[in-house]
């Protein structure tokens, strides 16, 4: 064994990289409470006022600070930046200094520029140059292999958010093996998997093999990167600061690399974890000075920035960069998964304030321990900052090393890989189908020239076969053009630093999603138990709805619409699956947007529901805005009835509630408020 | 027997431990001044429903009840003594936590019919949050149009019964917010064993729109919502009189030993 990993448990995680081994070998699942965790140090407090200053003198800057307009950023584009080099104990910026954002033109080159010229910067005129003629991006390549149909589905908006001018992000590094192995070992490793590729020399192994090496790149990058912070990272973390450290360079060599819509972190407190009991064992550190490592990192992870246009920022609403974190969770073997470490995280929301990133989410089981489950609740009360997803309802698929990219795509880390597919408007499409594939807002031939609907009432089963039809059409544009996306993301955006961080052979989800399945069972449903008349404009389009009566609305608990939920959804991912995938992905889907369902409603006219042309969506799986009428069980029933079979990429639901209706005196949790006469 | 129900909620959070399906039945004879549910007074309004489709409206979400159950208020469950039988028989059949939220005005201990009904309800109740208005009787009386009396002999008639026990109070600024009242009630309530938890609720005006919309006079017309955090003071002042009562239980005689070792057992 290395003298790194003196006192680990030796497994098959020393003589091949697998990170789960080392974990579940070496974990102590921690039963206790909070009380041992410690406060921020006066560095921390010092360096974090520093971060408010920047953050205040951003929003008074208009949004950004500064930008990179002349170097193209890559691993080791930039020297070493700090906020006070003496406090920080955890290093690392994406540029030379913090809230300097950096330029990433390989995923489009206008979409770089834009995002200077909307901030009041100019990209420097010979890397605008370069990138449009010496050197092509993912988005050139995109719109070279495009079809007139898929363009006119990109701007009639029936499919939306297509990652074809910015990075694809949804890739998670498995960022832990820096720290673990030490670059020497995983360059030694992707040596092997190079040598070890098929002989013949088809497409696949020629690409193979060119991406074994620009990962190899890679990581020599990272060594020289790290180098210039004064660190080694070409040896494993001999100590649980120097774990955190290699675990964040990994990351920060994607985000140098990647603008990605998605830049998450995977599964790392466990981990660390580990370091840290060996640590505090040995007396190398203290608890404050574990606490204080911690806060730095996470410190880091709230700086990262992207340059983004305004655009791009109202369809996530925001400028999320999506640093997301799973903690917790419980082992295939009936362990929890949660440690010390994973309380130290949720902490940093108290030493550091609240904050939306790095997005801190907690896997959640019932079978979790009761202190880790009240101390999150309790920093839910008090920050509203963590996110929750069901651990029992993922492991089944993703055992228990997965980690979530985004809001709820989950994967395996290191060992799975998601291409990431935006979304179908499904709302659009029902539209599409009563009008034969014309778009009800530009009134242009956009959707194949089906018989639209007549009569002067919607008939149930002739429009459910029209949209069957319709959706079968979607499904397939949709997934065509993403086949294009990212064949051109992997040829001209390749994400060398996150692959170098993966198996040789990943399995790749091809992700894709849904907007606008509430509407569009609510509609059916209208259309099947009401009387919906259709109301046609002078060129005989129908633009409108008059309906007659009542009928069941999703969100209920009421079976027969929740089945026509269920159905459409069934259905949709049925299409999908039917088509050949880039690369042989394997096909999911997302029931999402949490975001953009206020775009989307803009781009879509009246439905048959009641819905008004350019009202939003209701966000993810969510009932539309105030239908749901029988309390928050019978909503959330209706949402958990739709089949995590055909949407394995996430179902998302926006739930909520003010606290007093969730316990008493805030602190105190329902059924909670047993007498205590000592006080 | 079928119930006469105002409305079921499916996500209640403040209605006894964890997450509970919520049965409002219909009809109170409390006119209670504060209540934020005046359309739940009248008798012959509502809904008849069978014990059988509430139970099986529970059953269908069952998951989210874990470590929660079925609670009923109202109204006045109490009122509904045959319905609360047959409910309560099929929810414990099935394993389903059992709690009733009541004032305690119904309990008529002169009726041997209706004692014989309450004993048998309260054999398949796991808990009683019962609802002291005021401790003093006149007060109460003003307050709720009903007088105190019963509610007192049921909060005792539960410890005999070693129904647990929540005890709820509403603290209206100048109206049950009154020190001395207040340590006479945890006075009160001191002395019972199966007192499981002191809640103690600030008073809100958020029932107002009803009454408007009942076109019903609002009695307490422009008496402020109060202060959350002054209703954590007050209810140590509860706790001031129950401690008080339990520290004289425990210096009495051999007879009440046993009744103090539990109380002692009940404050941790």
């Amino acid at each position: 064994m290395r003298p790194e990993w003196t006192d680990f448990v030796s497994g098959k995680w020393d003589k091949e990289v697998n990170v789960r081994d080392f974990i579940q070998r070496n974990y102590h699942p921690y039963d206790g409470d909070d009380s041992f965790l410690a406060p921020a140090t006066q560095n921390t407090k010092d360096l974090w006022a520093m971060v408010l200053d920047l953050q205040k003198k951003e929003r008074e800057a208009g949004g950004v600070l500064d930008m990179d307009t002349k170097v193209v950023s890559t691993i080791t584009s930039h020297g070493p930046g700090y906020l006070d080099k003496e406090k920080e104990t955890i290093v690392g910026f994406q540029t030379d200094k913090p809230f300097k954002r950096s330029l990433q033109p390989y995923g489009g080159i206008r979409m770089a520029e834009k995002a200077c010229a909307d901030n009041g910067y100019e990209v420097d005129p010979e890397i605008s140059e370069f990138f449009s003629v010496h050197r092509k991006t993912h988005n050139a390549g995109c719109f070279d292999a495009y079809n007139q149909e898929m363009r006119a589905c990109r701007s009639s908006h029936i499919i939306t958010g297509l990652p074809d001018a910015y990075g694809r992000g949804r890739i998670i590094g498995d960022y832990r093996r820096v720290a673990l192995y030490g670059i020497d070992r995983l360059i030694e490793d992707k040596q092997d998997q190079k040598d070890s590729t098929g002989r013949v020399m088809t497409d696949d192994v020629i690409r193979l093999r060119e991406e074994l090496s620009e990962q190899m790149t890679a990581l020599k990058l990272m060594k020289q990167m790290a180098a210039s912070y004064g660190c080694d990272i070409s040896r494993p973390a001999a100590n649980v600061q120097e774990a955190i450290q290699a675990v964040y360079f990994g990351y920060l060599c994607a985000v140098k690399e990647q603008n990605g819509a998605a830049m998450s972190l995977g599964r790392t407190s466990t981990f660390l974890d580990i370091y840290a009991e060996r640590d505090l064992a040995n007396g190398t550190f203290t608890e404050e000075q574990i606490q204080e490592f911690v806060d730095h990192f996470i410190m880091k992870l709230r700086c990262i920035k992207f340059a983004r246009t305004p655009e791009y920022n109202q369809i996530f609403a925001g400028d999320p960069v999506w640093v997301t974190e799973s903690l917790g969770g419980v082992g295939v073997d009936g362990r929890h998964m949660v440690t010390k470490m994973s309380f130290r995280y949720l902490h940093t929301l108290t030493n550091l304030g609240p904050s939306p990133e790095p997005n801190l989410t907690v896997l959640w089981s019932t079978r979790l321990p009761e202190n880790w489950k009240r101390y999150c609740a309790k920093m839910s009360i008090q920050t509203s900052s963590i996110q929750y997803e069901n651990d029992d309802l993922m492991r089944v698929t993703h055992g228990d090393d997965y980690g979530i990219a985004c809001c709820v795509s989950s994967m395996v880390i290191g060992k799975e890989m998601q291409f990431f597919g935006a979304r179908a408007n499904v709302a659009k499409c029902l539209l599409y189908a009563l009008n034969g594939g014309v778009d009800e807002v530009t009134k242009k031939q956009v959707g194949p020239k089906y018989r639209p609907v007549v009569g002067d009432v919607l008939d149930y089963d002739d429009v459910y076969s029209k949209f069957m039809d319709m959706l079968e059409w979607q499904a397939d544009v949709y997934v065509n053009t993403l086949n294009i996306i990212h064949y051109m993301h992997d040829k001209y955006c390749y994400e060398r630093a996150e692959m170098a961080l993966h198996d040789r052979d990943v399995k790749r989800y091809f992700a894709t999603g849904v907007a606008g399945l509430s509407i569009v069972a609510d509609s059916l449903s209208a259309i099947k138990y009401a009387k919906v008349e259709p109301i046609r404009d002078e060129d005989g389009i129908i633009v409108d709805f008059k309906t007659t009566g009542d009928f069941p609305k999703y969100g209920n608990d009421d079976d027969r619409v929740d089945s026509i939920a269920q159905d459409v959804v069934h259905k949709f991912m049925t299409a999908i699956r039917r088509h050949h995938t880039y690369r042989n992905g394997v096909p999911t889907t997302s029931i999402l947007t949490i975001t953009s369902n206020v775009t989307y409603g803009k781009a879509t006219g009246n439905t048959p529901d009641g819905r008004k042309k350019g009202q939003p969506f209701a966000p993810g799986a969510n009932p539309m805005h105030g239908r749901d009428t029988h309390g928050a069980v019978a909503s959330l029933s209706s949402v958990s009835k739709l089949p995590f079979n055909d949407a394995q990429d996430g179902i998302s639901n926006t739930f909520t509630i003010i606290p007093g209706a969730l316990g008493k005196e805030d602190k105190v949790f329902s059924g909670d408020i047993e007498i205590d006469l000592n006080k | 027997m079928q119930g006469r129900i105002h409305s079921l909620e499916s996500f209640g959070t403040v209605d006894g431990p964890g997450t509970r399906f919520v049965v409002f039945v219909q009809g109170c004879p409390m006119r209670c001044a504060y209540c934020h549910n005046p359309d739940t007074w009248e008798m012959n309004a509502g809904t008849l429903m069978e014990p059988e489709y509430i139970i099986e409206q529970f059953e269908r979400n069952k998951s989210f009840y874990k470590g929660g159950g079925i609670t009923v208020t109202g109204g006045e469950p109490l009122m509904q003594l045959d319905f609360m039988i047959d409910l309560f028989t099929l929810a414990k059949e099935k394993n389903i936590h059992t709690c009733i939220d009541s004032s305690g005005i119904a309990f008529n201990p002169d009726s041997p019919v209706q004692m014989e009904k309450m004993d048998r309800l309260m054999a398949l109740t796991d808990l009683v949050m019962l609802d002291i208005k005021h401790i003093d009787p006149e007060k109460h009386l003003e307050l709720t149009s009903q007088p105190n009396r019963r509610i007192l002999e049921f909060a005792a008639y539960l410890n005999e019964k070693q129904v647990p026990m929540w005890i709820r109070h509403v603290v209206v600024p100048g109206i049950t917010d009154d020190d001395k009242y207040l340590f006479e009630l945890g006075y009160f309530i001191g002395q019972f064993s199966n007192l499981k938890a002191l809640d103690v609720l600030p008073y809100h005006t958020m029932g107002v729109a009803k009454y408007k919309k009942l076109g019903i006079p609002y009695k307490l017309a422009g008496v402020p919502a109060m202060n959350q955090n002054k209703v954590i003071e007050k209810k140590q002042v509860i706790l001031e009189g129950i401690r008080k009562r339990r520290a004289e239980q425990a210096e009495q005689g051999s007879g009440q030993e046993e009744q103090a070792g539990q109380a002692a057992k009940n404050s941790k």
